[in-house]
């Protein structure tokens, strides 16, 4: 048997009123007063489709070995990097091992299942990969995009033991529906009519794939306990539900009103959310969309119960940790959508040594330092020589990751003076259970809620961006426990 | 065990410019101001100075690499010149290397000259530390700059002795108040106006929960200190000024990386300190010491080395402050000159500016901020941050 072993997510902190752009640029479009409604979850300034993947893969792997992952797939129209696998970005932040298999899908929002599909073709080999799906799209200012798209991750693991949810089945289709595009050297998509999109694209390309599928297996739509349509279009899910024959209770609900359209993230998010209170038994069908679509069946095991109880946030975690954005220009900012006057702090990146970073090898990305043998001290960066000044022993260490540590801070400040997205610049000496002590930014927070001897976690953020020489800087930041 | 240089060393000539923000001068006009007024002060000329240290930091916006810019512009003939640098500790260290070579016999007159001209670098404060840290400091290090690296320190020194900002802000208030007044004393310094405590305390924060006037000046200055055997002094001036101790200790990296520091004071300058008094036979500090200069980069930071001094006992630095201990007519003055605070902090000159305050007065020629029959100082500098640093501290007296 072959399917999901493990599922995650991940949902930004920052969540967007709609209205609070529809206030903005209504003026422009009146026509998006149909869309300004609900909250969008927006990426931190730190974050990324790179990152969002990272925090959902470890919302994914908990407890879980990672030493026995042998494959990474990455799903997203919103990629940062154009060369740079982003995929192997993702699976060194995660510290997996090197002997594994990765790939970035995009091209199209069918790219989450894409990698999904592909990550389930690998366990029916023996394979255990952890598929992904992030995305952190642009949408163009006064665009309909710019109040339905929202940011999010979600991530499974896919094998062949402790299956919780049994792959079944599939069907694909594939389709130049040319509803958005985007060239390499463009920033924001082009959409043709959406009411051409609503008739020729989801209308239509959703019921082939779903009869496509259902004619496969000889299966009845009512067969299915959820149905999961990726179709971020409220005006086309209505009359899709009557077209493949469901009923509204079967349906998944999109998360629109809370998260928003997360492309290639989104089957794969409602997915996370379906299994939160899926039971044994329970038949769900994902279908896709974009350039055509993609159908799964899945049918959940014995073991959800287990994975159930486990302390991941999944989506219902992360919905329920929120905090508002209401300034619309600091969205703009966060986005890079309007220059700012960053100052000569901002302006000044002193070059990254690429030869340094591959030296450093899992130091940087998964946040891995050394402990002494000899007295068991953690520390960071790797160390030769050991800081504990009543031991000194060197050349006895051994790799010890602190990127799954807790920590507690010992001292903070919040800093104006520092160059900053999103002042003050938040960072202080973290003390991690078990020994350690880094001095680190922190992130997702606010100055006055920052205590010592708080406790913080880590995640993975971009650091820095060096635009005039191609580069981002991913490093790990504390976030405050909520 | 080393004995160490105490009576070895005196000063016999010191310069200092005017610090500030010297948008007419260049780091050369600086250099010969201070070296000028130090030749007459010691009355000796250019060629009797067998060799010189010279003490920059940030040379990438300032005076380039190596020593010379300071044998070029002074056009000193020959003989050797050596660069260091070491944070903001670089003058005392250029006038560490200048007694040794005095003390060990090797010279017998010798220059120490540190200048900073941080004025041309667009900056207000210091410049991006861009990798002044090390070439991984961008992606690993947290985005710090100088004032949010101390205000770390007042944070935790807030919660370890239950202080609430408010209640620690106004003994950190009291401290860049006092240094406004000593500066409004002190001809040469940068910043000479009288500041209240009100107007500290709702100034607009530089890193929380520092404000604007818990932070020092940034100038441009020069300062040096022409050295020669003790047992010579006298042959140059009546009143020289010996050195009675000269330490740096420089962190071992435990405070980033090992949970034992607690973040509410500096290793560093404990250790410099302990092993300066060691060297000068100084008993109790608080008993023996007449006046001060510290590393006042941030108020944190002096209220911090008045425990780490042992002056204050640990924990008990805002009673003394409060009490006026540290005031120009307290016990121990602190900042005669206004400080790093008030007359300015051109890193290179700073530990020079320091000598030449304590020389001054030990010499009973700091004009109206003279204080009474002063007869050790110490100078403190610390270099980085309180979490990784490089100290100094030195120890002066107008007796052998």
């Amino acid at each position: 048997m072959v399917g999901i072993t493990s599922y995650g997510a991940y949902i930004p902190w920052y969540r967007m009123n709609r209205t609070v752009i529809f206030e903005q640029l209504g003026w422009f479009n009146p026509a998006n007063a149909s869309v300004a409604r609900g909250e969008k979850a927006v990426a931190n300034y730190d974050e990324d489709s790179i990152t969002m993947a990272v925090a959902a893969a470890l919302d994914c792997l908990g407890e879980k070995s990672r030493g026995s992952v042998d494959g990474l797939y990455l799903g997203s129209t919103s990629l940062p990097f154009a060369q740079r696998q982003n995929a192997a970005v993702v699976s060194t932040g995660l510290d997996l091992p090197s002997g594994m298999r990765t790939a970035d899908f995009g091209g199209s929002t069918k790219a989450g299942t894409s990698a999904l599909l592909a990550a389930l073709d690998a366990a029916r080999g023996g394979g255990k990969t952890i598929a992904c799906a992030s995305e952190n799209r642009l949408a163009k200012p006064g665009s309909s995009q710019e109040h339905t798209y929202g940011d999010g991750a979600a991530a499974f693991l896919t094998g062949d033991e402790d299956v919780l949810a049994q792959f079944k089945g599939s069907f694909s289709v594939s389709s130049d529906f040319i509803d958005f595009r985007r060239t390499q050297e463009e920033k924001f998509s082009h959409g043709w009519e959406e009411r051409w999109i609503r008739d020729g694209g989801y209308s239509r390309i959703i019921p082939e794939a779903v009869s496509g599928l259902l004619d496969r297996y000889t299966l009845k739509i009512t067969d299915f306990a959820k149905i999961i349509l990726a179709c971020p279009a409220a005006g086309a899910m209505k009359g899709l539900i009557k077209t493949i024959g469901a009923s509204p209770e079967q349906m998944q609900d999109t998360m629109i009103a809370q998260v928003g359209d997360t492309g290639a993230a989104l089957p794969l998010m409602m997915l996370a959310a379906a299994l939160e209170d899926a039971k044994a038994g329970d038949k769900i069908l994902v279908v896709s969309y974009g350039s055509g679509s993609d159908a799964l069946w899945f049918e959940v095991t014995n073991e959800i119960a287990k994975a159930q109880k486990s302390n991941r946030k999944g989506i219902s975690g992360h919905l329920a940790e929120r905090n508002d954005l209401s300034v619309y220009a600091k969205y703009l900012v966060f986005r890079h959508l309007i220059p700012l006057e960053v100052g000569i702090r901002g302006e000044e990146i002193s070059p990254t040594a690429m030869s340094a970073l591959g030296r450093d090898g899992n130091a940087i990305s998964a946040l891995v330092g050394s402990r002494c043998r000899a007295c068991g001290t953690p520390q960071y960066p790797k160390q030769r020589i050991c800081v504990n000044p009543d031991c000194g022993a060197v050349d006895d260490m051994e790799d010890y990751r602190f990127s799954d540590k807790v920590g507690t801070l010992v001292s903070y400040t919040g800093d104006n003076l520092a160059f900053s997205w999103d002042p003050p610049q938040i960072y202080g000496l973290v003390d991690f259970e078990n020994g350690g002590r880094i001095l680190l930014d922190l992130t997702d927070c606010s100055l006055d809620s920052v205590k010592v001897k708080m406790p913080v976690t880590m995640s993975f953020r971009r650091k820095y961006a060096d635009p005039q020489r191609g580069y981002y800087g991913y490093f790990w930041k504390a976030v405050p426990v909520k | 065990m080393a004995k160490g240089i105490k009576n070895e060393v005196a000063i016999i000539g010191v310069g200092c410019t005017t610090f500030g923000e010297l948008w007419d001068k260049d780091a050369s006009d600086l250099m010969v101001d201070a070296f000028q007024e130090a030749l007459q002060d010691a009355g000796i000329e250019k060629k009797d100075i067998d060799a010189a240290w010279f003490g920059t930091c940030f040379d990438e916006v300032n005076v380039g690499k190596s020593a010379l810019s300071l044998t070029k512009t002074l056009k000193l003939p020959f003989i050797p010149a050596t660069r260091v640098e070491n944070f903001c500790a670089s003058g005392t260290e250029s006038f560490r290397g200048a007694c040794y070579a005095v003390a060990s016999g090797a010279c017998d007159i010798a220059l120490a000259m540190g200048v900073e001209k941080l004025k041309d670098t667009g900056y207000g404060g210091l410049p991006d530390f861009g990798n002044l840290l090390g070439s991984q400091n961008r992606a690993i290090f947290a985005n710090l700059t100088a004032p949010g690296g101390f205000a770390m320190l007042a944070t935790a020194y807030f919660d370890k002795y239950g202080l609430s900002p408010e209640e620690g802000k106004l003994a950190l208030a009291h401290i860049s108040s006092k240094s406004h007044h000593n500066g409004t004393l002190s001809p040469k310094a940068h910043l000479k106006s009288e500041v209240s405590i009100e107007k500290i305390m709702n100034a607009p924060i530089i890193a929380w929960p520092l404000g604007l006037f818990d932070c020092c000046g940034v100038s441009d200055g020069a300062a040096c200190a022409i050295v020669c055997r003790a047992d010579k002094a006298k042959d140059f001036r009546k009143d020289p000024v010996y050195v009675k101790g000269l330490q740096i200790a420089v962190t071992s990296g435990e405070e980033m990386a090992y949970q034992k520091w607690d973040g509410t004071h500096v290793m560093p300058t404990y250790r410099a300190g302990c092993a300066a008094f060691k060297e000068a036979g100084i008993a109790n500090p608080r008993e023996e010491i007449s006046m001060m200069e510290v590393h006042d980069c941030f108020s944190i930071t002096e209220l911090s080395t008045y425990e780490d001094l042992q002056i204050s006992p640990r924990g008990k630095a805002v009673h003394d402050i409060e009490a006026g201990f540290f005031d120009l007519d307290g016990q121990i003055p602190c900042q005669t000159d206004g400080g790093l605070k008030c007359f300015g902090h051109p890193i290179g000159a700073s530990g020079l500016r320091m000598i030449y305050e304590e020389y001054k007065q030990l010499q009973g020629k700091a004009g109206e901020r003279q204080i009474e029959d002063p007869r050790i100082g110490l100078t403190h500098n610390l270099g980085g941050f309180p979490c990784m640093s490089v100290v100094s501290v030195a120890l002066f007296g107008n007796t052998l």
